[in-house]
Order: C-alpha cells, then sequence, then structure tokens
C-alpha cells in the first residue's frame, strides 16, 4: 500500500522548483548561488483598473458610441494627466488619464487603465545553486543539506542561525524563555501556547521559530508576524518526534533556512526547514510502500514518543481495540508494540 | 425473482476520493447484477504522483487481489471491453471529489433570480463562489473588474435575462467579463458558462469566445417563475469534467476510454436520490455524502432534484468560533474546547487519520453531527421543500459508516439529521451510491439489482412524533405485532430514544397511537396508524425528542443527556481505547 512520506533527513540532496503562477522576470543565472531569502522571478502582478468613460466626458450623448476622439493605443503607458482624449475645433475638449497606467482596452467609447501592481517574488526557500532556468517562471534549485518537513507554516520565508531552546522536546515556549541573546536566531521549541512569545519574538528581532506544536487559537496571531513559523507536528500539545528533534538539536548555531508555506499537495508546497551542509547528500525517495522495518510516525492515540518501527503491516483489515476494522501494521514502540491504522502512519525517510 | 438479462456487462466503478481511491466491481450472479468487491488504494492527485492513474492502477489491483479477477493487461491497461478469455470489463465508471475547490465567480442580473439560479448550479459540485456580481451591486465597474481578476475563478457562470427579455444589462455584465477576460494573464483566464437569455447566446459566444472557452447552456431562468437546472446538468458536468480534467493529472486519460462515463461524485449520487424519489412519489428521498472535502445533501421529490454541496468536512478546523461552539453541543464528555479545536484542526493536515482514543471518536461524531445538521438545514432552506417527510433517508461516508458499533451511525444520522414522522435510515457502508449514479448512465439495469441487495444497510424504521409536549409525559403508544407470532406493546414518552426489538429482516406490524397531543406527521392531522415494517439492523428506533432537538444550555445537563441517550442505545464506551 502506498504510504505517505515525511523526510526527516540528516544529509540529503533536495531539488526544488520555484516558479512564479504568471509568467515574469528571471533574475538568477545557472550555477548561481542563492540563500532563503533571495528573489529567483519576479512578475508585474496587475494593480487596480480605471475605466474612464471618454464619451461621457466629452459631453457626448450615449448612443453611437465610439474610439474616434481616443489618441491612445492600446499597450501605450500614460502619467497622470496625459490627454487620452480630445476633440478638434474651437471648442477643443480633452480628457486626461487620472492615474499612471498602461492602457488595456479602447471600445465603445471607453478606456480601460491599469496601474502597476505590487508585484509578485518568488524567493529560493532554501540555500543552494540554480541548476536550471524556467523561461519566464523561475529555477530549478539544488542544495545539500539536513531536511525536516514540517505539516504546518504561517506563509513566510527566513534564515538564521539555528537555536535550540528546548531542552526536551516537548518543552513548552514561554515569552519569559527569550532574551535578547537570541536575537538574528531562529529558535527550536516544543509546544507553544502564549501568543506573547511571538510579539517579543518580533521584538527581539528573531528571525523564526520551528516548534513541535502550537496552540489552534495561535494561528491568527502566527499569521500577523513576519518572520517564519513551522509546525513539526501540529496542533494541539505535541512533542517534536525524536527523529526530528534530533536532526535539529545536532545541528545547533549551523545556518537554516526556514520556508514556512502551507502544506498544499496540490501545489506541491510543503513547509520545510533546511540546513545546508557541505556535504553532498543523496537524493530521497518522494515515494514509498508500507513494509517491516520502517520508521513510521503515528498520528493521534496514546503515543508519546510518537514514532514507531513497523513489524509487520497486515495483508488484510484487521479489528483494531476500538473496534473498527481497519488495514493496520505491528508498530513496535519504546516499551511495546502496537497495532495502528496504516491511516494514521506517515513513513520517516 | 430472477431477471434475465440479455446483455449482461460487467462494470467497474471507480470512485477517485480526496484520501482513498476505490474501484468497485458489479456483475451478474445468479441473474442479478451484485457488488463484488471493492479495491481500495490511496488517491495519487497529489504530489508526488500529481496523476490520479496511479492510484486507480492500485485500486484495481486491490481488486484483482480480492477477486482473482484479472482487469489491467500486462501493459498495464485496463481490459476494456471484456476479452474473450473472461479478463478485463465491459464498462468504466469514474466519479470524483478529489482535487480543489472548483473557484467560480457568479454574473448576473438580480439575487433572487437569476443569481440565486446560477448559485444552485454551481452548489451541485464541490465549489466555492468566490465573488458575485449583479445589477443590485453597487460597486463602480472597475471595482467589480478588480474583484473578478483578484478571484482567480476557474469558472465564470453568467445567467441573466428571461428568454427574448432583458439584454442591455445581460450585454453590461458580458462586458464586464469581457474586460476581465482582457486582464488576465494567458493561461489564467476562466471557461465561461453563458446560462442568460438565449437571444443573446450566440453574441455572447462570439464577444467572449475570442478569448476564452464559452459554453452554452439553456436559461437558467427562462422566465422569473421557472428555473432550468435539471435539464443544464448534463452540460455543466461536462464544462466540469473538462476543467477538473486539466486540473486533476491523468483524469482526462481515463475519460478518454471507451464505454466510460465520469462525472463529479456529488452529481452521481444525487442522480442515485433522484432515480430512488421516482419510486415513492408520496414523500421526498433524503440523501446526505459526509466526504473527506465536502458534505453533499441531495433531496429529490418525485424526479426533481435539489442538490447541495457543501464545503463542509471532517477537517473542520476552519470551522468559525460558532461553528466549534456548535460542535461543542454534541460532545457526551466534558472535553476542553481548546482540545477539540486543536483535534479538528489537526484533520486538516492530516485528513485520512482515524480517531484512535474514545475521545477522538467523540470529537469527530460530534462534529459530524454538527455537519449533518448545518448542511440539511440549509438545504432545506434552499430547495425550499415543503417537509411531506422522507422515505428512505440514506446517508453516506466514511465517519457516518465507519464505527466501532453500528447504534453509533444511527445516533449521528438522528441527532444530526433529526428525521420527522415516520421514516427508515439506510446506510451506504460501501459506498456505492454515487458508483451507481454514475453506472446508471451506461447501465440502467444495475441500480435496480443493486437497490435490492443487500449493499446497503436498513438501520431500521425510525418513528420521531411531533410533539411539544412537556418532559417525561407519554406521547406515544406502540404495539408490535411480529409475523412469527407474539406481541408487545410500548409507552414512549417526550425526551428518550428506544430501540424496539425486531430482529433485521423481519416483518412485524406496527399499531401507533400519538396522544397527548402529539401527531405522526407535520399536518398534525395523523395521530394513529398500523402498517408494516421489516426490522432493520438496529431494530424499530422511536425518537421522541422533539424537534429540533432542544439540548440543555448547562453543559452538565447536557452531556448526562447525551449520556442517556446513548445508553438508550446500547452505545458503549468500552474498549476503546487502544491496547498498549
Amino acid at each position: 500500500m502506498i504510504a505517505p512520506v515525511t523526510h526527516f533527513l540528516p544529509l540529503t540532496k533536495i531539488r526544488r522548483a520555484r516558479l512564479l503562477p504568471v509568467s515574469g522576470r528571471v533574475v538568477v543565472r545557472v550555477g548561481q548561488k542563492v540563500s532563503a531569502v533571495d528573489v529567483v522571478a519576479e512578475s508585474l502582478g496587475s494593480g487596480k483598473h480605471v475605466i474612464v468613460d471618454v464619451w461621457q466626458a466629452l459631453g457626448f450623448s450615449a448612443t453611437s458610441r465610439s474610439e474616434k476622439w481616443v489618441g491612445r493605443k492600446v499597450g501605450e503607458t500614460v502619467q497622470v494627466g496625459d490627454v487620452i482624449a480630445e476633440t478638434g475645433g474651437l471648442f477643443r475638449k480633452v480628457v486626461r488619464a487620472p492615474v499612471e497606467g498602461q492602457i488595456i482596452a479602447i471600445g465603445g467609447g471607453q478606456v480601460l487603465l491599469e496601474t502597476k501592481g505590487e508585484g509578485t517574488a518568488v524567493l529560493a526557500g532554501f540555500s543552494g545553486v540554480v541548476e536550471e532556468l524556467v523561461p519566464e517562471r523561475g529555477a530549478i534549485i539544488e542544495g545539500s543539506g539536513a531536511l525536516i518537513q514540517g505539516v504546518w507554516g504561517n506563509q513566510r520565508i527566513g534564515m538564521g542561525t539555528l537555536q535550540v531552546v528546548a531542552s526536551a522536546p516537548d518543552e513548552e515556549l514561554r515569552a519569559d524563555r527569550l532574551d535578547v541573546s537570541l536575537r538574528g536566531a531562529i529558535l527550536v521549541c516544543g509546544y507553544c501556547a502564549d501568543a506573547g512569545v511571538f510579539a517579543k519574538a518580533s521584538d527581539l528581532q528573531i528571525r523564526g521559530l520551528i516548534l513541535a506544536s502550537m496552540a489552534s487559537s495561535l494561528i491568527p496571531a502566527a499569521r500577523k508576524v513576519d518572520y517564519p513559523i513551522v509546525l513539526v507536528e501540529g496542533f494541539g500539545n505535541l512533542p517534536f518526534n525524536q527523529v526530528a528533534y534530533k536532526i535539529l538539536s545536532t545541528n545547533e548555531k549551523r545556518e537554516v533556512a526556514v520556508n514556512a508555506a502551507l502544506w498544499d499537495i496540490y501545489q506541491g508546497e510543503r513547509p520545510e526547514i533546511f540546513i545546508p551542509l557541505p556535504a553532498e547528500g543523496e537524493m530521497a525517495a518522494e515515494t514509498d510502500e508500507f513494509h517491516p522495518g520502517q520508521i513510521v510516525r503515528i498520528q493521534g492515540g496514546d503515543f508519546p514518543e510518537r514514532t514507531g518501527r513497523i513489524v509487520e503491516v497486515y495483508p488484510y483489515p484487521c479489528p483494531i481495540s476500538n473496534g473498527l476494522k481497519v488495514l493496520a501494521a505491528r508498530v513496535e514502540l519504546a516499551d511495546r508494540e502496537s497495532v495502528v491504522p496504516l491511516a494514521n502512519l506517515d513513513v520517516i525517510e | 425473482m430472477t431477471t434475465s438479462i440479455v446483455d449482461a456487462e460487467s462494470l467497474l466503478a471507480i470512485d477517485i476520493g480526496t484520501i482513498n481511491t476505490r474501484a468497485l466491481l458489479f456483475d451478474i450472479v445468479e441473474g442479478q447484477y451484485r457488488h463484488i468487491a471493492t479495491g481500495t488504494a490511496l488517491t495519487t492527485a497529489g504530489v508526488p504522483y500529481l496523476d490520479v492513474g496511479e492510484g486507480i492502477h492500485r485500486a484495481i489491483q486491490n481488486l484483482q487481489d480480492l477477486t482473482g479477477r484479472v482487469i489491467i493487461g500486462p501493459s498495464s491497461e485496463v481490459i476494456l471491453p471484456m476479452a474473450a478469455n473472461g479478463a478485463g470489463i465491459d464498462q468504466l465508471a469514474i466519479t470524483y471529489s478529489a482535487g480543489p475547490e472548483l473557484r467560480v465567480v457568479i454574473a448576473g442580473l438580480l439575487p433572487d433570480v437569476s443569481i440565486s439560479s446560477a448559485q444552485r448550479l454551481v452548489a451541485t459540485v464541490n465549489s466555492r463562489v468566490v465573488e458575485t456580481i449583479g445589477i443590485t451591486d453597487r460597486r463602480r465597474m472597475e471595482v467589480q473588474l478588480d474583484a473578478i481578476v483578484h478571484a482567480k475563478p476557474d469558472l465564470v457562470i453568467i445567467s441573466g435575462g428571461t428568454d427574448y427579455g432583458a439584454n442591455r444589462s445581460v450585454l453590461k455584465v458580458v462586458e464586464l467579463i469581457l474586460l476581465a477576460c482582457k486582464v488576465t494573464a494567458k493561461g489564467q483566464i476562466p471557461e465561461v458558462v453563458f446560462a442568460g437569455n438565449k437571444a443573446l447566446a450566440d453574441r455572447v459566444k462570439e464577444f467572449l469566445g475570442r478569448y476564452t472557452r464559452v459554453t452554452l447552456l439553456s436559461n437558467l431562468r427562462p422566465s422569473v417563475d421557472v428555473e432550468n437546472i435539471d435539464s443544464n446538468l448534463n452540460a455543466f458536468i461536462e464544462v466540469v469534467n473538462r476543467i477538473r480534467g486539466e486540473q486533476i493529472g491523468g483524469l482526462a486519460a481515463f475519460a478518454a476510454l471507451g464505454n466510460t462515463c465520469v462525472m463529479p461524485t456529488p452529481l452521481a449520487f444525487g442522480r442515485m436520490i433522484r432515480f430512488i424519489s421516482c419510486v415513492n412519489k408520496e414523500k421526498g428521498v433524503l440523501g446526505v455524502d459526509l466526504g473527506a472535502s465536502a458534505a453533499t445533501v441531495a433531496i429529490a421529490v418525485g424526479g426533481k432534484l435539489s442538490l447541495n454541496v457543501y464545503p463542509l468536512n471532517m477537517g473542520a478546523g476552519h470551522l468559525s468560533q460558532r461553528a466549534i461552539e456548535g460542535v461543542m453541543r454534541w460532545l457526551s464528555a466534558d472535553i476542553p474546547e481548546a482540545v477539540v479545536r486543536d483535534y479538528l484542526w489537526q484533520k486538516t493536515l492530516f485528513p485520512a487519520s482515524l480517531p484512535l482514543t474514545h475521545q477522538s471518536l467523540l470529537i469527530e461524531q460530534a462534529a459530524a453531527r454538527y455537519i449533518l445538521q448545518t448542511v440539511t438545514q440549509l438545504a432545506m432552506m434552499r430547495g425550499q421543500y415543503a417537509g411531506r417527510g422522507f422515505e428512505p433517508v440514506i446517508a453516506s461516508g466514511a465517519v457516518l459508516s465507519f464505527t466501532p458499533q453500528i447504534e453509533q451511525s444511527l445516533l449521528m444520522l438522528l441527532d444530526g439529521l433529526q428525521p420527522s414522522g415516520i421514516t427508515t435510515l439506510i446506510l451506504d457502508p460501501n459506498g456505492v451510491m454515487s458508483a451507481m449514479g454514475a453506472a446508471a448512465g451506461l447501465n440502467s439495469v444495475i441500480p435496480v439489482h443493486i437497490l435490492e441487495s443487500g449493499a446497503f444497510l436498513n438501520l431500521g424504521t425510525v418513528i420521531a412524533p411531533y410533539s411539544r409536549a412537556r418532559y417525561g409525559s407519554k406521547v406515544l403508544q406502540v404495539r408490535v405485532v411480529y409475523e412469527q407470532g407474539g406481541d408487545a406493546r410500548y409507552e414512549i414518552k417526550q425526551g428518550t430514544l428506544a430501540l424496539l426489538p425486531l430482529e433485521n429482516g423481519q416483518v412485524a406490524r406496527l399499531h401507533l397511537s400519538a396522544i397527548n397531543g402529539a401527531t405522526l406527521d407535520a399536518t398534525g392531522k395523523v395521530r394513529s396508524a398500523n402498517f408494516k415494517v421489516i426490522g432493520g439492523v438496529c431494530g424499530i428506533v422511536i425518537d421522541a425528542r422533539g424537534r429540533p432537538i432542544a439540548l440543555p444550555s448547562d453543559k452538565a445537563r447536557r452531556r448526562e443527556m447525551l449520556c442517556k441517550w446513548r445508553d438508550a442505545l446500547g452505545i458503549s464506551d468500552s474498549g476503546i481505547e487502544l491496547a498498549r
């Protein structure tokens, strides 16, 4: 059976496409080294639109509208006050552009102007090298290092020095734990239920938060801060799984890139924490099947360790203790074995 | 009775769900179509596959393993039609609910006329209306334009104008959509469906067709008092299938196989509900399908269908505070709100995960009750259903059918749907409803035979008297006369829930007498009835809790009452924790 895979890898090679949703300008070149916050491609987003009713402004009747007085063409740019239409004759009337922008359409005695948009930029999201360009859209970037995939992010990207402030995978992060010595760091801690943490982290110019879990009531506050917040396990009071915690704690003081994307299986986006390392990693498989020997993470239930090793995958639905008959695996935990539905497992690779 | 089937053809139904892809095999057994088996695999619409084909193949492989029947050929192709050696299948029906919601802009004239009709059409698929434009919209045209562009729709539906009626207002709306197409980046221009004044159809196609694909439907409101939704459904399905075919990798390839019917799961589900309603014309038929991505409510009366899909699912973490409180009201244990909220948010991240503890099971089932209650109330309002009662009520969806005790399924449905009067609750534990709806387009015999087979679970006949009597006062006298001999009498009190014993499939005659102002139907005139009943898996169900069910506002009393009702159905809380 197909197994969902989550990567917690001490050394791997990742290859990610960073693409604009629409055509734009690629600003990197093949072979270029990029950091997480470097722009890969940018596009001028469409701004606001303004319809200038030339016909009405010139004082003509609503019938038999035409563009005969418009002295501009589609595609031209105009400044505020530029004449876009005028009548001839002794009593000349003019219509001026109310905004700076580009003429998108002319018709029916009207002119449609588009103002300059704010634009969209795609960031690299991790430190690596540009391997390939996708014309007008972006680039493919590769990098080697440690990778931890998260489950939720606040849609920010950042980088900084990794600082583990948790002495245990389940330690709660409180505002009073933060001080000026952590400025510029990306912090690792177990659980957060205190919105005050986010505000204080902003004040201290913390570059990011990597949490095992967070109270879901903090989601609105997390979305407001300008640094990335990634959850590795999810919502509620969930400790880090041992594998992820070990990777993070053994890489303390290294530079880390945090791409706190929202998990979207259709767009291929997932929150990721990447620690570039001076060694060449191997690309990890993105797909797998359940089989004995795999390390798996368990969702739900009373499993404080959150990870275990598959001992046996049952070929047919078997009863679990709540009475349901489901496809399941026997999983070896720290001090016992348990039968867990395959639906509650993701393979750690 | 055995029906001779001249052109007996096997059918494979593929249901591509948000989480799982299922392959259901239907074939002839002793002269009747039967659901043979179901193979399951994870859906592969998302990364890393981005192609539903892998999930489909694995589901079929699983089916092959279960049945020993060869369906996939040596080149990994589905053998269609069946080969001389018996390998393969003759027909293929595909339903799908995987993929992101369809983003739709509705542009019409009046909110209560053309716009509401367009909303009803859109509500037949898993979609989100991201912007609505009408002539009562006071925003300036450029603001409307920006709103449409910003909404990034997959589809724009233009409605409005009775046939050969208003055209200037409709053309103004068309002009707006034309501008939206002009300013949208290539590759992101939405498809357009025009379902307004038919006198304008050709002009609209000519205007907009330069920029995008335009599909002309019949006018949704050819006159103010006539609505044309049903007759437009097939053409609308084609549009949705085409857009989905571009969004969901691999779907178009399977749709292109010969002798294939492809349709969105809710529409297939609705088609079956409509089909059943043609049999019983006195009452309506209610169908609910609680899926992983959306909840579908189908109400059909005498072949007329009202179908509504709501983007409410078990990963309900994004629910409003009010909705979370709605879930909390159905919890029979003292679970903090923060825990409930966290659980539901976590479920959005891992929608396939199953509840492993008693607490998580209670949260999921409470969420199911809340969703059922919400969506059926919305659907009743939208469908303006007069309330003649339903016969039967059919429920589908993993959270409803996948329970440790069948009584839990029953209680979720009673609490969530709150059926009134006399009805039968049917569960679709194998999820065959939508498969049959799609299959019906290829083979009209299959639904008939499958409905008569044991693929469905009759939970029981439900008697829910209309009563405002004081809690604890007697409202119903029941006499059950068993066909095998003997009888039993019961007195039912207001506020109670009871299961009367009648073995599954056994027949009895039921004599009902409503007392103390209670009645057996909405008109308030029927106070007694006697009729034949067939026992369901839960026997006969008497629900005298009143409608709507009034839950005490005091939390402790409410939990006590919910526990009492669970006890009345014999729902046990023991043995639910995982063995350690």
